[in-house]
């Protein structure tokens, strides 16, 4: 029985969204939605060696939402993130050594190795803060646009929420202060329809959850999770608002989570979700439709993709090599930062 | 008035000798430091249920909004969890919070944001962030505060780690060290007590700090030590003066911080006593007092004389009503009672 279905347009999708964009401009979106499912297929493909010695939480499928969000942001605003933190990462602009060697356990990794995979936070590149508590991340950004707001600083801040933080009260707690203080945030909800194996309509009534939102006197918009130009543009009106004193936004996008909730493989064969389901929108996957799309404006050619993936796996190789040989903590390191002096 | 004013306002303390300065009562203590941090640094702000309503949180916040301004000083939503989030998420980004509550027992629906979050940051990303909030609470006791509005709850966030915990007993500390608590670059939970807040005191003008960590020594004496902190060591000393009348002598220390906790100024006082007694305005089970117990047995086992005494709240939940209240609370003369029976075994 297949409970969700793909909605959105398709590749047909894309050209509403083409007009005023370069070529350049989409091929890099491209050229890193493609980078995320490679590191992510990489990474997926080697878990089971135990060198990764961490919980991980695949982007694979998610891949337009992570980047198309992020590239409406500058390198100085502030990301949120729960406990899928690959795809925001990088697409915020990580250093992909800094997290396969966090998520190798190392001294070098971008925490220190004090967070793992679920907790991939690096100032440097505006990814804040990460919670592994589901809704944990969205009164924490909130507090971040406060101070942003307070302070007269001209960052905004994104916070990434699934379907189920819309459960948790902290997520009504959340908005109704950022809308009555109208602070810079935008939440942006990648409704993937599943919260670990549980489906949506075992958790929720049949409602619509940007009219929800939308309750809390913000703008709230429904967009195509799998099409990387309507979800930036989307999130581009979002985050100029914020920045020019027009308060919170709220994003609903729909879009399927093709592997397990942790882990690698998909594991619809259990049983709680149909494969058919899986099947049915693996036509949507955000990377190749885009990819159809350009190549078939011919924005991009079968050799410009070629030298693009020799180019990503050399670097996940050398990324994968560093995180490998790079230094475990020491003891010693376990007792830093208990308290800030 | 607040239905259990009468109450604290019958409370009778010591008076302090003016001769020996400028005597405050303890909230006026604590609106100085609010007003004088919040005059000092442009990013400190102070928010809360009620911090703007005419009873101004027993008076700590009053006139505060009318000197700051709307922005520093605001009324916050029934979101006790997400506002400890806000809190938190402002702190890790160059603000000071001061996020204020009646009742300690509020906290318990905000403890996801304090205990997973704001306590955890500054670790959990190496040192990246710091998160400098301070969570300020009354404890409540007594007029039928009961199972709901009175619950001491330091003992429940003591083996928090990232956590630091102030709990004053004189004006003078809660000035100083509400002070120290702003400027710390960690989360501080700053816990009144609400029997305190009429208590006078001599309390300088001006800024000073009392360092978060270092307990103080309010009376000394050879027979036995009284530890503890806020109004129980109020109550300790209150004991202190009873048994100074039956020729017994108690060394009390006040810790003023029980997180960290001042552990070189208790093993100092029990090899000098041989005796200890706990005092704690919470439970006695996995809090201050057996924390502190287990530090005597654990390095200060060689100069106990007789067993460690608990003296705080039974394994019970608060009753309401007040003749339930007289048997469930300790006193000071049940404290001299324990004291008494150590030194005379």
């Amino acid at each position: 029985m297949i409970r969700y279905r793909y909605k959105g347009e398709g590749v047909r999708g894309f050209d509403r969204f083409a007009a005023g964009e370069t070529p350049a401009a989409m091929v890099a979106l491209y050229r890193s939605m493609l980078r995320i499912r490679r590191i992510e297929e990489e990474i997926e493909r080697r878990y089971h060696q135990d060198f990764m010695k961490t919980p991980i939480h695949l982007v694979i499928g998610q891949e337009a939402t992570s980047v198309g969000a992020c590239a409406a942001m500058r390198r100085s605003d502030l990301l949120y993130s729960s406990h899928r933190t690959h795809g925001s990462y990088l697409a915020k602009g990580g250093d992909l050594n800094a997290m396969l060697s966090e998520m190798h356990c190392r001294a070098n990794g971008c925490a220190g190795s004090r967070g793992g995979s679920m907790h991939i936070i690096d100032k440097a590149a505006g990814m804040a803060g990460t919670s592994a508590i589901v809704g944990g991340a969205v009164p924490i950004a909130v507090g971040a646009a406060l101070a942003a707001q307070r302070l007269r600083q001209d960052h905004v801040v994104m916070v990434f929420i699934g379907d189920a933080t819309c459960e948790e009260g902290v997520a009504s707690e959340s908005l109704n202060f950022a809308a009555l203080h109208r602070v810079p945030v935008v939440f942006f909800c990648e409704n993937n329809f599943y919260s670990v194996q549980s489906p949506l309509t075992t958790r929720q009534p049949a409602r619509v959850l940007h009219q929800w939102a939308a309750t809390y006197d913000m703008p709230s918009v429904e967009v195509d999770g799998t099409n990387v130009l309507a979800v930036q543009a989307a999130a581009r009106v979002a985050v100029d608002r914020a920045r020019t004193g027009g308060g919170p936004s709220f994003i609903e996008a729909p879009v399927y989570r093709f592997r397990a909730h942790g882990g690698s493989g998909d594991d619809s064969k259990s049983g709680y979700r149909d494969v058919a389901e899986r099947e049915a929108w693996e036509p949507f996957c955000p990377v190749k439709m885009f990819e159809e799309y350009l190549t078939g404006k011919s924005v991009l050619s079968r050799a410009a993709i070629d030298t693009m993936e020799s180019e990503i796996a050399a670097e996940i190789a050398e990324s994968f090599e560093h995180a490998l040989s790079s230094a475990d903590p020491v003891e010693a390191d376990l007792y830093r930062h208990v308290y800030a002096d | 008035m607040p239905w259990d004013e009468g109450l604290v306002n019958s409370l009778v303390y010591d008076r302090p000798d003016p001769g020996e300065g400028r005597v405050v009562s303890y909230g006026q203590a604590i609106n100085e430091a609010l007003a004088l941090a919040l005059d000092h640094d442009p990013t400190v702000f102070v928010f809360g249920q009620g911090v703007d309503d005419p009873s101004a949180m027993f008076g700590t916040t009053r006139g505060l909004q009318q000197k700051f301004g709307r922005e520093r000083v605001f009324d916050s939503p029934l979101s006790e969890e997400g506002m400890m989030g806000v809190s938190a998420g402002a702190a890790m980004n160059g603000m000071r919070p001061v996020f204020m509550h009646n009742r300690p027992d509020f906290i318990l629906l905000a403890m996801n944001q304090l205990v997973t979050h704001a306590a955890k940051f500054h670790y959990m990303d190496n040192g990246q962030t710091t998160v400098p909030m301070v969570v300020w609470a009354a404890i409540g006791r007594g007029w039928g505060s009961g199972a709901q509005h009175s619950q001491a709850i330091q003992g429940m966030l003591l083996g928090v780690p990232g956590l630091k915990i102030v709990m004053p007993s004189t004006p003078y500390d809660a000035k100083g060290l509400l002070l120290s608590a702003i400027l710390d670059n960690n989360p501080v939970c700053f816990f009144e007590h609400r029997w305190l807040m009429r208590k006078d005191g001599v309390v300088p003008e001006g800024f000073y700090r009392v360092p978060i960590g270092k307990g103080i020594r309010r009376r000394e004496g050879g027979d036995v030590s009284i530890v503890g902190a806020s109004h129980a060591i109020e109550l300790g000393l209150q004991a202190a003066k009873i048994l100074a009348d039956e020729g017994i002598e108690a060394d009390v220390i006040d810790l003023r911080t029980i997180k960290p906790m001042d552990e070189a100024l208790i093993l100092e006082s029990l090899e000098r006593t041989g005796r200890l007694v706990v005092v704690d305005t919470a439970w006695m089970k996995g809090g201050v007092c057996a924390e502190v117990g287990c530090l005597a047995a654990e390095k200060g086992f060689a100069f106990l004389n007789a067993p460690v005494a608990r003296v705080g709240l039974p394994d019970i939940p608060t009753p309401a009503g007040y003749t339930l209240e007289q048997f469930y609370y300790p006193d000071a003369a049940r404290i001299a009672a324990v004291a008494r029976k150590l030194v005379k075994s």
